[in-house]
C-alpha cells in the first residue's frame, strides 16, 4: 500500500513537471501560433544553467534561481531573434525553422559543456525523506517539486485570470488579430509570453535535473510527451494541459511500475518481462490516439481559429 | 519530359551522369569511401523522394517518416536473425508492413489537420520506435546485426558494393520515375487538389480522405523499401533508425532540395550529406552551421536547390 | 412539376445565434429561386446547409425526392447538386483549365488512376474546354487560376460548379464584387442555364435579382418572412420594411 501512495506521488510530480512543459508550449502555440519545437532546448538550458551555477555559488537554490533568470532571457533573445520573423508562417516553416534551432543548441551545449553531461547534486537539506503518512516516508526533494509546481500553477491560474496580461492572453488566445487592433503592443506582448514559455521551460528543466537527467538531447525525449499532452488538452488551454499532464503522468508512472505485474496475471513471467517496458511506454499514445478520434480539438479547446 | 536548356536542366544532367559513373572513378581513384557515402546518399534520397510525395505534393507533413526506414530495415533483419535470408521473401515482407503500418497510422492522423497531424505522426512513430527497442530478442537498444545481406539468384550480389549500388541507384531512379508519373495522373491530381483546397475538392465530389490515404501508404511503402536497402547497406538495425529526429532529417533533406520538385529530394539528400560531410571535416561542432542555415533555408529560400536553379537559370537567359 | 429540392424545418444555431430558423419552403425543377436578405441573415449558412459542408441541427432536405439530410458533402455532387462559394475558393496554384477539368474528374467515376497524364485525357479536357467557353474564359484557360481578375474567379466558380452537370445549382453571391458591365454578362450566362437547370440564387444585387427569379424567398435572422413571385415581394410592406426599403434607397 506504501508503494502505492508512493507511486501515486511519483506520477503526481511527473505529471506536475509536464505541466509546466506543456504549459508554455500551449501558451506560445495559443497566443502567437507558433509550434515550438526547440522548447526542449530551454529546458535542457535550464538544467545546464542549473548545474554551473549551483556549482560556481556553491547554493542549490541560488543556482536554481539565476538558471531561472538566465533561460529567461535566452527565451526571449530567441524570440527577438529567430520567432518574430517566423509569425503568420506556415506551421512546417515553424517546425523546421526550430528544428534548426534544436540541432544548433545541443552543438552549443556539446561545445560549451562538452559531450558527457553534467550532475546537479542535491543540498543535504533537501536530500532527506519526509514523513508524509504515518509508515509512508517520501523523498523532501520531490515532495518539493510538486510544491513548487502547484505553487507555479496557482500563479499561472491567476495571472491568466486575474490579471491585465492574462485577459490579453486569453483573449490573444481566441483572436489574434484583434488584440492588434486594441493598440497593445503585440511585440512586447509576444516576448513576454515566449520568455515566459521559456522560464516554465528552465524551471521544469533544473528540477528534474538532481534526480533524472543533465545530457544532451534530453529535452527532445520530452518534447514529445509535451507535445502530446497540448494535443490532448487542447492546444492553447492551460487549463487543458493541466488536466493531461496530471493524466498522462499518473498513466506513465503508474503503468510503468504495475504493468509487468498486470501482465503477468495473464502471460508467463519472460512474456511480461519483454513486453511490458515496450507496450508500457505505448499507452500514453494509445491516450492520445484515443482522444483524437473522440475528441479531435482535445479535452479544453480554447476559443475558435 | 519537356525538356528545356535551363540551368535546372543542365544541373540534373550533370548530377545524374556524375551519379551513374560514380564507381568508375572509385575504381580508378580507389577511394572506396566515396562509394559508401553515395550509396547511402541515393538510399536516403529514395526515402526522401517518398516522403516529398506526402510532403511536397500532398501536404502532409508527417514527422514519422523514419519509422518506415526501421519498418523495412527490421523487416530485413528480424528475418535475417530467425535464418531467413532469401531476399525475395525479406523484402515483399518490409514492404508489406510497411504498408500497414502507414495504412494503421494515415487512417487515424489523417482524420486530423496542421499541427495535430505533425504532432501525432511523430508520436506513432515514436511508439514504433519504443516498441522496437523493447524487442530484446532483436537486439533492443542496442540494435541488430546482418550476418548475411538479402539473397536472391545468381548473378545477383548485394554483398557486392558496386553491384549493390548500382541496384540502389537503379531503384531510386525508378522511383523518381513512379513519382513523376504519380503526381501527373487523376490520382495525383486528386491529391494536389486536396493540398490545395480540401474544402472545395468535398464540394466538387471528390471524398478526399481516400485519397490521402492511399498517398500515404504509397509514400510508407516506398520508404520501408529505402529502410530495406538501408539495413543490407549497413548490416545492421537499430532503433535510432526510427528516432524521431531522423524524421526530420528526412525533412530537411526535401525542403532543401525543394518541396513539391521531382529532382528536389535527390539535391537535398546529396547537399545535406555532403554538406555534413566537408563540415564535419572542418568542426565536429558542424551542426551548429547547419541549424541557422536551415533557419535561413527556411527564411529566404523556401523554394530550396530546385527553386533557386529555377530563379539563377531565369536570370541567366534574360541577362 | 415536381419539386427538385424540399426543406423541412431546417435549423441551425451557433451557440447564442439562430442561423437557421425553422424553415421550410420547396423548388419546383426549371425555377430560379432567390434568396434575398440583409447581412447576417443565414443565407450562406443554409447554402452550407444543403451542399452538405454544415449538418443542420434538425429539419430534412430532401432532393428528387430522396432523404439527402444525411449524405456527406462529397457525395452530393454526384446526385446532382452543386454550388459555387461567396468567397472564391479555386486552386489558385492550378491553372484555370485545370481548376474546371478537376471538377470534372470529380464526376467522372474514381480517381484511382495512377499511371496517365491527366493533362491528356480527352474525356476530362474536352468539357472542361466546354465549360470555359459556356463562362467565357476560353482565352483565359492556361494561365494559372490566380492571375485572373476578381470578375474572372466570379466566372470560373461559376464553370467549378458547372462542370459536374448539375440539376441543381446553389449559387452563393455569384455577382459580389462584379462591375456593371461583369454584372450584365453574368445575369445572361445565368438567363441562358436557367433554361436547363434549376438554380438557388443567393444575391444583394436586386436588379439581377428582380431581373431573374421566378420566386423570391426573404430571409431574416434566419426566419422566412415572405416566399411569392417577384411582383408581391417588391409589394410586401413587412419585406420593403425589413430589407428592400434600403436597398432603393441605396439604387435609387
Amino acid at each position: 500500500m506504501t508503494l502505492f501512495i508512493e507511486q501515486c506521488l511519483n506520477g503526481l510530480q511527473f505529471g506536475l513537471l509536464l505541466f509546466l512543459l506543456a504549459a508554455g508550449l500551449t501558451l506560445v502555440f495559443g497566443i502567437m501560433d507558433l509550434v515550438n519545437l526547440a522548447h526542449g532546448s530551454l529546458y535542457m538550458l535550464g538544467a545546464y544553467f542549473a548545474a554551473t551555477f549551483a556549482a560556481w555559488t556553491g547554493s542549490f537554490v541560488l543556482g536554481a534561481i539565476l538558471a531561472l533568470a538566465a533561460t529567461l532571457l535566452v527565451g526571449m533573445a530567441v524570440e527577438v531573434i529567430a520567432m518574430r520573423r517566423l509569425y503568420g508562417r506556415d506551421h512546417l516553416d515553424h517546425v523546421l525553422a526550430t528544428f534548426g534551432l534544436i540541432l544548433f543548441f545541443d552543438e552549443l551545449v556539446r561545445l560549451i559543456w562538452g559531450a558527457g553531461g553534467m550532475s546537479l547534486p542535491l543540498p543535504s537539506w533537501l536530500n532527506t525523506s519526509v514523513r508524509i503518512l504515518p509508515g509512508v516516508d517520501y523523498s523532501a526533494y520531490k515532495l518539493s517539486i510538486i510544491v513548487v509546481s502547484l505553487a507555479v500553477a496557482v500563479f499561472l491560474y491567476i495571472l491568466v485570470m486575474r490579471t491585465r496580461l492574462g485577459m490579453l492572453i486569453r483573449a490573444g488566445a481566441s483572436n489574434r488579430e484583434m488584440i492588434g487592433a486594441l493598440g497593445v503592443n503585440i511585440k512586447l506582448l509576444f516576448t513576454l509570453v515566449f520568455g515566459l514559455g521559456a522560464a516554465l521551460a528552465g524551471l521544469a528543466g533544473l528540477m528534474q535535473a538532481p534526480i533524472l537527467t543533465v545530457q544532451i538531447g534530453m529535452g527532445e525525449n520530452i518534447l514529445i510527451l509535451a507535445f502530446v499532452i497540448t494535443v490532448i488538452g487542447g492546444i492553447g488551454s492551460i487549463r487543458g494541459a493541466f488536466v493531461a499532464a496530471i493524466m498522462v503522468g499518473f498513466i506513465d508512472t503508474l503503468g510503468r511500475a504495475y504493468f509487468t505485474d498486470l501482465l503477468r496475471l495473464a502471460f508467463t513471467k519472460e512474456t511480461a518481462a519483454t513486453a511490458a517496458p515496450a507496450l508500457s511506454s505505448m499507452l500514453i499514445y494509445l491516450l492520445m490516439a484515443i482522444v483524437l478520434v473522440i475528441r479531435p480539438e482535445g479535452l479544453f479547446p480554447a476559443g475558435s481559429k | 519530359m519537356r525538356w528545356t536548356l535551363d540551368l535546372r536542366t543542365v544541373v540534373v544532367v550533370l548530377l545524374l551522369v556524375a551519379l551513374v559513373s560514380l564507381p568508375v572513378y572509385v575504381e580508378l581513384t580507389g577511394s572506396r569511401f566515396l562509394l559508401t557515402l553515395f550509396t547511402r546518399i541515393v538510399i536516403l534520397a529514395l526515402a526522401a523522394v517518398s516522403l516529398n510525395l506526402i510532403l511536397g505534393y500532398g501536404g502532409m507533413m508527417s514527422f514519422g517518416h523514419a519509422a518506415y526506414l526501421g519498418i523495412g530495415g527490421y523487416a530485413v533483419g528480424m528475418l535475417a536473425f530467425e535464418g531467413i535470408t532469401s531476399g525475395f521473401v525479406q523484402w515483399p515482407v518490409a514492404l508489406l508492413a510497411s504498408a500497414l503500418f502507414a495504412l494503421v497510422i494515415g487512417a487515424l492522423s489523417l482524420r486530423t489537420r496542421g499541427v495535430y497531424f505533425i504532432m501525432i505522426t511523430l508520436a506513432f512513430a515514436q511508439m514504433a520506435y519504443y516498441i522496437v527497442a523493447g524487442l530484446a530478442r532483436y537486439g533492443g537498444d542496442d540494435g541488430l546485426t546482418i550476418q548475411k545481406r538479402s539473397q536472391f539468384f545468381p548473378p545477383l550480389n548485394l554483398s557486392n558494393k558496386i553491384q549493390f549500388y548500382y541496384i540502389c541507384l537503379a531503384l531510386l531512379f525508378a522511383s523518381i520515375y513512379l513519382v513523376r508519373r504519380l503526381v501527373n495522373s487523376c490520382f495525383g491530381m486528386a491529391v494536389h487538389g486536396a493540398r490545395s483546397n480540401d474544402t472545395r475538392m468535398r464540394a466538387i465530389g471528390f471524398p478526399t480522405y481516400r485519397y490521402k490515404l492511399i498517398c500515404f501508404v504509397i509514400a510508407g511503402t516506398l520508404c520501408g523499401l529505402a529502410g530495406a536497402l538501408l539495413a543490407n547497406h549497413t548490416d545492421f538495425v537499430s532503433p535510432a533508425m526510427m528516432y524521431w529526429t531522423r524524421s526530420g532529417d528526412l525533412i530537411v533533406m526535401v525542403v532543401l532540395g525543394g518541396m513539391g520538385s521531382i529532382f528536389g529530394p535527390l539535391f537535398g539528400a546529396v547537399a545535406l550529406l555532403v554538406l555534413e560531410e566537408v563540415l564535419s571535416g572542418i568542426t565536429e561542432y558542424w551542426q551548429i552551421i547547419l541549424g541557422p542555415l536551415l533557419l535561413l533555408v527556411v527564411l529566404f529560400a523556401r523554394g530550396g536547390i530546385d527553386g533557386l536553379l529555377g530563379k539563377v537559370g531565369q536570370k541567366v537567359n534574360h541577362g | 412539376m415536381a419539386d427538385l429540392l424540399r426543406v423541412e424545418n431546417l435549423a441551425k444555431r451557433f451557440g447564442g445565434i439562430v442561423a437557421t430558423d425553422d424553415l421550410t419552403f420547396a423548388i419546383p425543377e426549371g425555377e430560379l429561386h432567390a434568396v434575398i436578405g440583409p447581412n447576417g441573415a443565414g443565407k450562406t449558412t443554409l447554402i452550407a446547409q444543403l451542399s452538405g459542408q454544415l449538418v443542420p441541427d434538425s429539419g430534412l432536405i430532401y432532393f428528387a425526392g430522396n432523404d439527402i439530410t444525411a449524405v456527406p458533402m462529397h457525395a452530393r455532387s454526384a446526385l446532382g447538386l452543386a454550388r459555387s462559394f461567396q468567397i472564391t475558393s479555386l486552386f489558385l496554384d492550378l491553372s484555370v483549365l485545370d481548376n474546371v477539368a478537376l471538377a470534372v474528374q470529380a464526376c467522372a467515376g474514381h480517381s484511382f488512376h495512377f499511371w496517365r497524364n491527366a493533362r491528356h485525357e480527352p474525356e476530362l479536357r474536352d468539357p472542361a474546354r466546354a465549360t470555359l467557353a459556356r463562362v467565357g474564359l476560353s482565352a483565359r484557360a492556361n494561365l494559372t487560376a490566380s492571375a485572373l481578375s476578381h470578375g474572372e474567379h466570379r466566372q470560373l466558380e461559376l464553370a467549378m460548379a458547372l462542370a459536374s452537370k448539375p440539376r441543381l445549382l446553389l449559387l452563393d453571391e455569384p455577382m459580389a464584387g462584379l462591375g456593371p458591365e461583369e454584372s450584365a454578362r453574368m445575369v445572361a450566362t445565368l438567363r441562358e442555364l436557367k433554361k436547363e437547370l434549376t438554380i438557388l440564387l443567393v444575391e444583394h444585387d436586386m436588379e439581377a435579382v428582380f431581373a431573374l427569379a421566378d420566386r423570391i424567398t426573404v430571409l431574416v435572422y434566419g426566419r422566412m418572412i415572405a416566399c411569392g413571385r417577384p411582383e408581391d415581394i417588391r409589394n410586401n410592406t413587412q419585406v420593403r420594411d425589413a430589407y428592400l426599403g434600403e436597398q432603393e434607397a441605396v439604387h435609387g
